[in-house]
């Protein structure tokens, strides 16, 4: 870490305490969910993880960074609030889609988890929508 | 104690990355690996943030920028691909 980081004064001790506080929960976060990939049971257990605790982490680490450089420079910066906004938008889109493609695929999953493939509508699965007996579909 | 709180968070991210290859490695169906693989992007972009705050530049956001679009480009691609057999239809 290079002294230039600190330059005595510019930045207050509760504006440091503060960064320090948001890095250190992101990174645990972030630890916390590639955890919970690794070592649960279940695909869709192992959905959980990445989808909610690493995203909150990563928002805590851009956060933080967008204090540190406005601490440091005197202004916002714009890039990595549009970051954090543009992961917050997409990781609920990709977990809908992988927990879609885990259904169409039928994985094993353990007695707990609720929701089976066989309780869902064909589209819901991602196949292709079958038109209802009697009404027709829609 | 920023110092000491930037050491901490890259060893936490490491950790969590060596994780994410253990998934990807032994996963053993492919939605498995396409999120280990998902994971392994937002973790990259907590590093290259960390990167940031280590160098006092911002040069690398964009970059950080760059790697989400495509992350979840990629992603969605992929899971496409599963659920239909086909990305464009």
């Amino acid at each position: 870490m290079p002294e230039r980081l600190m330059p005595g004064g510019v930045m207050s001790g509760v504006i440091e305490a503060v960064i320090s506080l948001l890095l250190v929960a992101g990174g645990i976060f972030v630890f916390i969910g590639s955890l919970g990939m690794a070592h649960l049971r279940d695909f869709y257990m192992r959905l959980h993880g990445p989808t909610k605790a690493t995203t909150l982490g990563i928002g805590c680490m851009l956060i933080a960074s967008m204090m540190y450089f406005w601490s440091v420079d005197g202004k916002p910066d714009i890039q990595e609030m549009l970051i954090t906004l543009f992961l917050f938008i997409t990781a609920p889109v990709s977990a809908h889609l992988l927990a879609k493609s885990g259904l169409h695929l039928r994985l094993k999953h353990a007695d707990k988890t609720q929701g089976k493939p066989v309780e869902l509508r064909p589209e819901e699965v991602g196949d292709k929508p079958v038109p209802h007996p009697d009404k027709g579909h829609g | 104690m920023l110092s000491i709180a930037l050491y901490i968070t890259l060893a936490l991210v490491v950790m969590a990355l060596l994780m994410n290859l253990y998934r990807l490695t032994i996963g053993p169906s492919l939605p498995d690996r396409v999120l280990a693989l998902d994971t392994m992007y937002v973790n990259s972009i907590a590093l290259i943030v960390l990167l940031g705050l280590w160098l006092n530049s911002k040069t690398y956001f964009e970059s950080a920028l760059l790697i989400a679009m495509l992350g979840f480009i990629s992603t969605v691609a992929v899971c496409k691909y599963i659920l239909r057999g086909d990305i464009i239809e």
